[in-house]
């Protein structure tokens, strides 16, 4: 499996208040929580996404709450992988039982810009910067959790089990 | 090699003998939590599950705490899926407005976390119930879902950073304090994916409402958990709350950490974050004339009667600054109650402050106390991202309940006096 899109970039500490503000989770329909995803720290970012389209950031992203709305959002928003150097432990947990794509790669974070057109390879956690021609090796998922992901997330993977 | 207390609790729950850091392993759930914004997405998910209902009516937790009393339709339509769902599961621990509080304070309150216990609860302040020897962490509705339907969850063994305390903290001194010096230490992910570990005779000094503040704030240097050792006040309250049997862990003599800390509680200072991240912290005395519109007392961090009683203490017979809005908000019913048998809440009223029924409200910026751009701020609760309370160009300072009491009377960041 491989997904290619244009990178929105951000930096460290992006924490689940700015993804999604709790002033919006008086809903739970992904549609409607897309529609102001990372609303308070870049109000342009729904406007410009487009299906495919990847994040990329510096350290502990997805830090605070353990609102599920917020890897929801980013994946209704249509991104199709989150790349960033470390990830706040309970997003990482929920962007794979529902589903989003992640990856923990520093040195990626480190050279992809803003703009760059990156693909990723799931299956050999091998990312590339399609701009500059850069290739990087993210932190491929552990097997159990390939399980999962391979199941289509946490519920299904129960209901096989 | 020996086990850190954590991974004794989680070795037991998953039947193994041992476990080590970075093990995955399958354990059996003691309690599985969830609130009104959390549950519903839960409720939908576990409705995709193949399965025939709860795994144990009486070991699911629903505490619609952050929107409630309803704040408007979309929150009503979600608190009546919850109370629906509780209905319809014969959900034992199901807490309607009138019987409860922000979860975590109402939980160990009514017994329900105790020590060696494993908890998940999709909140990501389940961390609480540390404070009493559990495992206790945050996770998201499909964890919720799952557990609330087999009973156990997945876990990697986290490993751990120890904090010996020591010492015993001066008079306004708090276990808010404790945990904004360590966050300032270690910063908001200096304990990303592990357990952090609290040690040492200073443990002694604390309350167990200190501890429940200092193990609640352990999600905010990005731990798995924060856990105590069960001494004798851990007892005394479980005496008090819990009819359930408990079994105690213990932390091995020759148990691996990765890091250890020493923290002199004599040498702290009463503390505050500054916007907009909990690790940006100073002490109150460098902090100079920072004007505050909103002072906060409550929250799952400092709601608790002993944060009442010392907000009570330094407003007794004062009254906050003319235009300053101070907003006191007990985290439970038994809490509220006790502040009204005590003369907490005539305090508070005379003081000019407003007093709420118990909300997670302003905390996340729910309702109740939303700040205008521009405005300032200074709250017992733990977060103080970009736009947490409200507008974007809105500040929150995080600080104990005494360093909020005393800015409510004098109108800029201040500690009481010695």
């Amino acid at each position: 499996m491989k997904a290619q899109g244009s990178v929105f970039r951000f930096g460290d500490n992006i924490d689940t208040d700015v993804i999604i503000p709790a002033r919006y989770l008086n809903s739970s329909d992904p549609a409607e929580l897309a529609q102001h995803c990372m609303e308070d720290i870049d109000t342009e970012f729904v406007k410009k996404v487009k299906q495919g389209d990847m994040i990329v950031a510096d350290k502990n992203f997805g830090c605070g709450s353990s609102r599920e709305h917020a890897p929801i959002a980013i994946k209704a928003a249509g991104v199709s992988c989150v790349i960033a150097k470390t990830f706040a432990r309970i997003f990482y947990r929920n962007a794979i039982n529902i589903g989003l794509p992640i990856m923990e790669c520093p040195e990626a974070a480190d050279a992809i810009s803003a703009g760059d057109t990156v693909t990723v390879d799931f299956d050999s956690g091998i990312i590339t910067d399609e701009t500059t021609g850069q290739s990087f090796k993210g932190q491929p998922f552990p097997p159990f959790m390939q399980e999962l992901i391979a199941a289509g997330g946490l519920v299904n993977y129960i209901n096989k089990k | 090699m020996g086990m850190t207390m954590t991974q004794k609790i989680l070795a037991a729950a998953a039947g193994l003998e041992s476990v080590e850091a970075g093990q995955l392993i399958q354990a059996k759930l003691s309690l599985v939590l969830g609130n009104d914004i959390t549950s519903p997405v839960a409720i939908k998910e576990m409705e995709k599950m193949k399965t025939e209902g709860v795994f144990d009516k009486d070991k699911i937790a629903l505490v619609p705490d952050h929107f409630v009393p309803n704040k408007d339709i979309k929150s009503a339509e979600h608190c009546k899926c919850v109370r629906e769902f509780a209905k319809k599961h014969e959900i034992s621990n199901y807490f309607e407005v009138g019987e409860m509080g922000i979860e975590h304070a109402l939980l160990p309150e009514k017994g329900l976390t105790v020590p060696g216990d494993v908890i998940i609860g999709a909140d990501s302040h389940t961390c609480t119930y540390g404070a009493l020897g559990a495992f206790s962490t945050g996770v998201g509705s499909t964890d919720m879902a799952a557990g609330m339907a087999t009973g156990e969850a997945w876990f990697k063994v986290p490993a751990a950073i120890r904090f010996n305390l020591t010492g015993k903290p001066a008079k306004w001194v708090s276990g808010k304090d404790i945990i904004l010096h360590i966050i300032g230490m270690i910063g908001v992910d200096g304990a990303l994916y592990k357990s952090m570990e609290f040690t040492g005779d200073g443990i002694a000094e604390l309350s167990m409402d200190d501890r429940f503040t200092i193990a609640n704030m352990a999600i905010e240097a990005g731990g798995k958990n924060g856990i105590f050792p069960v001494d004798d006040k851990t007892k005394a309250y479980l005496a008090e709350h819990a009819s359930r049997e408990y079994k105690i862990f213990e932390a091995d003599a020759d148990a691996v950490y990765d890091e250890e800390y020493t923290i002199e509680l004599d040498k702290l200072k009463p503390t505050v974050a500054y916007p907009h991240l909990p690790e940006n912290t100073h002490t109150v005395d460098e902090a100079g004339d920072i004007n505050v519109d909103q002072v906060v007392i409550g929250s799952c961090t400092n709601g608790r009667i002993e944060d009442m009683r010392i907000a009570a203490e330094i407003l007794k017979g004062k009254h906050i600054k003319a235009g300053m809005r101070c907003i006191v908000i007990p985290a439970t019913q038994a809490v509220y109650m006790e502040c009204l048998e005590k003369g907490y809440l005539k305090t508070f009223i005379e003081a000019g402050c407003v007093v709420s029924t118990p909300t997670c409200g302003p905390c996340l910026g729910g309702y109740m106390g939303i700040l205008a751009e521009g405005e300032r701020c200074l709250s017992t609760t733990n977060r103080n991202f970009v736009g947490r309370m409200g507008h974007v160009k809105s500040e929150i300072y995080l600080a104990s309940p005494a360093v909020a009491a005393a800015t409510a009377i004098n109108g800029y960041i201040s500690a009481p006096e010695a």
